[in-house]
Formats: C-alpha cells, structure tokens, sequence
C-alpha cells in the first residue's frame, strides 16, 4: 500500500504541494497494483472523503490537539505508527517545508530508505529507483532504495495535479501522541501574495532595479499575472525586498511553469536555485548576460521601459 | 553552553558537473571543494554569534569524510569553532551521515546541533532530521532566526508563503536557513589560530546505507533563446499564451 502523507495549512486546508503527492502516490500505486491511502494529522476543515478524488481509496485520520501544530518529533512518532497499522510499503511526502522535517525523521525511525526531492515516479521493473533533482539541478541521480519500506518526497510543482472521481472512506487513526516540544507562538503569513514555493509564475528581480523603491513596477507585473515575488541574493542582502524571495543556490529552490527574470545577470549560483523552471523569460538591457544562454524568451531592453509595457499587455488579455 | 555545527564539503558552485564509469559516479578531477555554504554562511556564523554573545560557549565542527576533507573543516575553524572532529569514513548516504554525526553528538552531549539547510551537491535536507530522531531530539528545519535566552530558545522557521515562530527548550537540532546569519570571510589571525587548533579523527560506528546512487544524468540542453524586440512586448505575451502555454 501507498500512504501518502497529506500536508495542512494554517487555515486547515490541504497545501497545494499535497494534492501533488496525493497524484503521485495514486499513480504509483496503480504502477504497482498496489492501494493508495492517505493520512491526515492536523485537523482539516476540508472535507476529507472528497480527496478521493486524487486517487486515494481511505484517508487515515488522527485527531488530537497536540497535532495542531506542526512539530517533526510527535509527528514522525504518530506516523510511523501509521505506516505500521496500515502495512504501508511505500510512504510518499511532499518536499514542502514540512516534508523536510518529518520525511527524515520516520526514515531514520523506521530504517525507511528516503529519497528527497524527487522529480518523476520512480522505476519499479526492475528494484526500485527514484530520479531526484542534484547539484542545485545542474543533474539528476536515479536512486535505489533498498529497505523493506521506502519513503520518496516529491518536489514542489515537479508533478502534475490530477483530479478524477471517487470518495474515500475516512478512519480514524488511534495513535499515542506525544505533547509537542516544540512550541509555536505566532504565525506571519504574508497576507494577499502567492507562495513562492507553490507559484506557477513568477517575477523576480535583480539589482538591474536599482533599489527598493523601483519595485512597484515588477509588483504590478505579478498582481496581473497573479505571480509570486523573488530576488536575487544581492537584492536579499541589501535589504530592498525579505530573506524569504531570495532564491538560488544559497536562497531557496523554485520551479515554477514560468520564470521571469528582470534585471538579474544570470549567474550561475542564482540560476541554481531557477533552473528547474520549465519556461525561463529574460529581460536585460545587456544583451551579452549569461541568463539568456539559460532562457527560452527574452528581451534586451532597459526594463523600466519595458515592465510597464509587459504589464499592460497582460491586462489587454483579459 | 556546547554547539555542535556540521560541515560538509561540496564541490565549488562554478565547478563542472560530469560523471565517470558508465554515469556512477561524480567526476571529481578538477573540482574544487568548498564548505557547503548554508553550513559555513548560516550554521557556523551563527554559532560563532553565539559564542561572541557569551565567551563561554564552546563550538565544535563535526565532518564526515576521508582525508581530503580535512582541508574544509581546517578552512571552517579558521573562521570561528574551537575544536574540529573528523569521522574517517566516506559517507554513503545520509542516513549513514545521520548515524556518524548522532554518534559524535551523543558523545559530546551538546546543548545545541547546527547544521546548513542541505548541501548543494545532493540537496538533500534529509541528515538534520534523521540525527534529531536518533538522538530522539526535537527539530527544527529551515530556521531563519534562532535566539536564546538561557536553555530556551526562540526560533523562527520558513513556512510556506511567510514564517512560524517557535519556543523550544535545548538541546534542540537546527537546520539553518538564510536570515540566520551572513557571510564572514575568515582572517590572518583566525586562519592562523585554526593551525593550532585540535582535529579530532574518531573511527565510524557501524551502519549501513538505506539507498544508493545508480546513475547520473544530465538535463537537456536548452533549445536556445528566442528573442522578441523591445519595442513589441506584446508579441513575447502573445508567445507565452500561445507557443509556451504557461499563461
Ligand atoms: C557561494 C555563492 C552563493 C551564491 N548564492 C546566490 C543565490 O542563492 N542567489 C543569487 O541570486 N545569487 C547568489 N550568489 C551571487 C551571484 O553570484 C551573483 O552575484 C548574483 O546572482 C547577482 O545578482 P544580480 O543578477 O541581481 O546582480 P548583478 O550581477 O549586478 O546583475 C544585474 C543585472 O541587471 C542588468 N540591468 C541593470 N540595469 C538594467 C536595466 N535598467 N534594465 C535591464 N537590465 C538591467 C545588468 O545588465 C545585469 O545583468 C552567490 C554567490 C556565491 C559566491
């Protein structure tokens, strides 16, 4: 059996990154003949039995107070009973940021060979071998897992929601949980934006715009396009835009359908943290700049004349 | 107060990405190695921060290699770090990793185990979590901002789209994350002062590797740029609804 670990958000609804791996472990399931389940820890306020419309046949509920927060240790703990109780052979996480937490931890708990970050369902004619992103996504290692249970995390956006029919039967799951450790005391969710993690779009900007006073323009171009916000590092470390949109190698990794790229040189530590984007759009007035050996669009142009125009252009589409 | 801060050597940013024997295995003829940067720019300088904020903090560096790494964790105590421990085995995964570091940290009994968000040649993020289950530790990933105040301390975590903060009483394992700390460049004195300092080299525990790496491969190449003229930004919009698909 496959159980997939289902991700909640503050709100109590399922992150987006979970209906991915809710798709993915359903096909992989069906690959290997085999039962896609889910489980559930936090407390949702989405109707559970309609996730089976991704595929799964059951979702597995906890219901405790102590799981309302996240905290790796006591989650690692309930699900490892899960995984025990339900026969699971095959555990399948989000590579979200609790994914990076909790995946390791019931890998080392349960000896569960894990791959993380993950970028295709993994090849089981012959063992059992998952392709991952590595070097910054300069590569890829297809690898084997060798242990009787085996734990894959799947990159965010690396794998196609599918939506079908079907209602899954939700149990209750008894399990012993422990009281957290981990406190959590307050939760700053940037209000009205989209997720950089989980954005489709998004519209970055480099020290080409001069200062933080200049961002207005590449906000407007994301509100149209309904886009998330990044940087490169500099632009980070100067403290014109939050630690948080940094993205590239020493920032955080994205892979977005569409990346668009203003002001930004392209080098290669930034492009590090993009590459993995499936369309990468270029606008820089230095033709010569290594991101448009990177990119599948471009314009050499100064991008205060051109931003206005990309934004405009998008609202005339609508 | 004792910290724990695990460094790994990976190869430089710029360094050419090829394999050898049939694909297997990295080609690591011309690479230059480097400390892993979210190990060297968030885990250690924070570390270090620590140390500066109270004189008795005690920092050791844990690695896990061969001989050649102890050039990089040399580099790590010229930055800042008291002691250097090396444990003289290649690694194989990052459970195996996990197992050799928790064993170090058990011995060490340490307040505090840092370690940088992941490693930028594996990209694993995976060992942090797997030393805080063996040492049955608690742990918290991708900490942006970590401050005590005694044996508590609070630390802020990247979340999607915006942060968690969050109260935990040490010892506590802490990946870390941009926002941490930032970048030091090591000095005279400090690289000199790390020639004198102690490096361990302990023997590995016994365990084994829960997956291995069959093949390498590498991305496509890109089809080329297509270039639209800056006078026509509604034909690239055009170009992204129509060709491309992706808006
Ligand atoms: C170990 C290490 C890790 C690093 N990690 C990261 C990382 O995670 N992320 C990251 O981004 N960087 C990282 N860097 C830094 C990286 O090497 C580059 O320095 C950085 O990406 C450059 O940022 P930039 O492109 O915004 O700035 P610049 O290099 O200054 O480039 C600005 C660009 O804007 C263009 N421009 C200027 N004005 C205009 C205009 N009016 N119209 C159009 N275009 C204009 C210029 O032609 C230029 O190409 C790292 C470096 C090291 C050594």
């Amino acid at each position: 059996m496959v159980l997939i670990f289902i991700d909640i958000a503050e709100d109590g609804n399922v992150k987006k990154s979970s209906l991915e791996a809710l798709t993915y472990g359903a096909q992989l399931a069906k690959q290997l003949g085999v039962e896609a389940q889910g489980v559930v820890l936090a407390p949702a306020t989405e109707d559970l039995s309609a996730l089976g419309k991704y595929g799964v046949s059951k979702i597995h509920q906890v219901k405790n107070d102590s799981l309302k927060y996240f905290d790796a240790q006591v989650y690692a703990k309930v699900l490892a009973q899960a995984v025990e109780q339900s026969g699971a052979t095959v555990v399948v996480f989000s590579n979200n940021t609790d994914g990076k937490a909790v995946a390791p931890r019931l890998s080392a708990r349960l000896k569960a060979g894990l791959v993380a970050g993950a970028v295709a369902l993994p090849e089981t004619s012959n063992g059992f071998a998952v392709k991952k992103s590595v070097f910054s996504g300069k590569a890829f290692a297809n690898v084997n897992i060798t242990t009787p249970v085996k734990i894959i995390s799947l990159n965010p956006n690396a794998f196609k929601i599918e939506e079908g029919t079907g209602t899954a039967e939700v149990v209750e799951l008894n399990a012993t949980v422990d009281a957290p450790k981990v406190k959590v005391t307050a939760v700053k969710k940037q209000s009205g934006e989209v997720p950089l993690a989980e954005a489709e779009i998004v519209v970055s900007g480099g020290r080409g715009l001069k200062g933080p006073e200049n961002w207005g323009i590449l906000e407007d171009l994301a509100r149209e396009l309904h886009a998330g916000l990044a940087c490169s590092r500099p632009v980070a470390d100067a403290h014109w835009r939050p630690h948080n949109e940094h993205v590239g190698q020493t920032g955080g990794a994205i892979a977005p359908n569409l990346y668009i790229a203003v002001g930004i040189s392209g080098a290669i530590q930034h492009l590090a943290g993009v590459n993995r984007s499936k369309v990468i759009v270029v606008i820089n007035k230095d033709a010569e700049a290594p991101f448009f050996k990177a990119a599948d669009y471009g314009i050499v142009g100064d991008l205060f004349e051109v931003l206005p125009k990309f934004t405009e252009a998008v609202k005339q589409l609508k | 107060m004792k910290i724990l801060v695990c460094i790994s050597k990976t190869p430089d940013t710029t360094a050419k990405i090829a394999f050898t024997d049939n694909n297997t295995k990295f080609d690591t003829g011309s690479v230059q190695w480097i400390i892993n940067p979210n190990d060297e720019y968030y885990a250690l300088v924070r570390a270090i921060e620590l140390k500066e904020a109270d004189a008795s903090t005690v920092i050791h560096l844990v690695t896990v290699g061969a001989p050649d790494a102890d050039a990089i964790i040399r580099k790590a105590l010229a930055l800042g770090g008291d002691e250097a421990i090396r444990v003289n085995t290649e690694s194989q995964d990052s459970f195996t990793i996990a197992s050799q570091i928790a064993e170090v940290a058990k011995q060490g009994s340490y307040d505090l185990v840092f370690l940088g968000k992941e490693t930028i040649d594996y990209n694993g993020s995976c060992v942090g979590g797997m030393v805080a289950e063996l040492l049955d530790l608690p742990y918290i990933s991708l900490a942006t901002k970590f401050e005590l105040n005694g044996t508590t301390a609070t630390v802020t975590r990247e979340i999607e789209g915006g942060e968690e903060i969050c109260e935990v009483s040490l010892p506590v394992v802490v990946s870390c994350n941009k926002g941490m700390a930032e970048q030091r460049i090591p000095n005279m004195r400090g690289i000199m002062a790390a020639r004198t300092k102690p490096l361990k080299v302990v023997e590995p525990v016994a365990t084994e590797a829960l997956t291995s790496i069959a093949e390498f491969s590498l991305p496509p190449a890109k089809a080329g740029v297509k270039l639209v003229d800056a006078d026509n930004v509604a034909e690239l919009v055009r170009l992204l609804r129509e060709e491309a698909k992706v808006i």
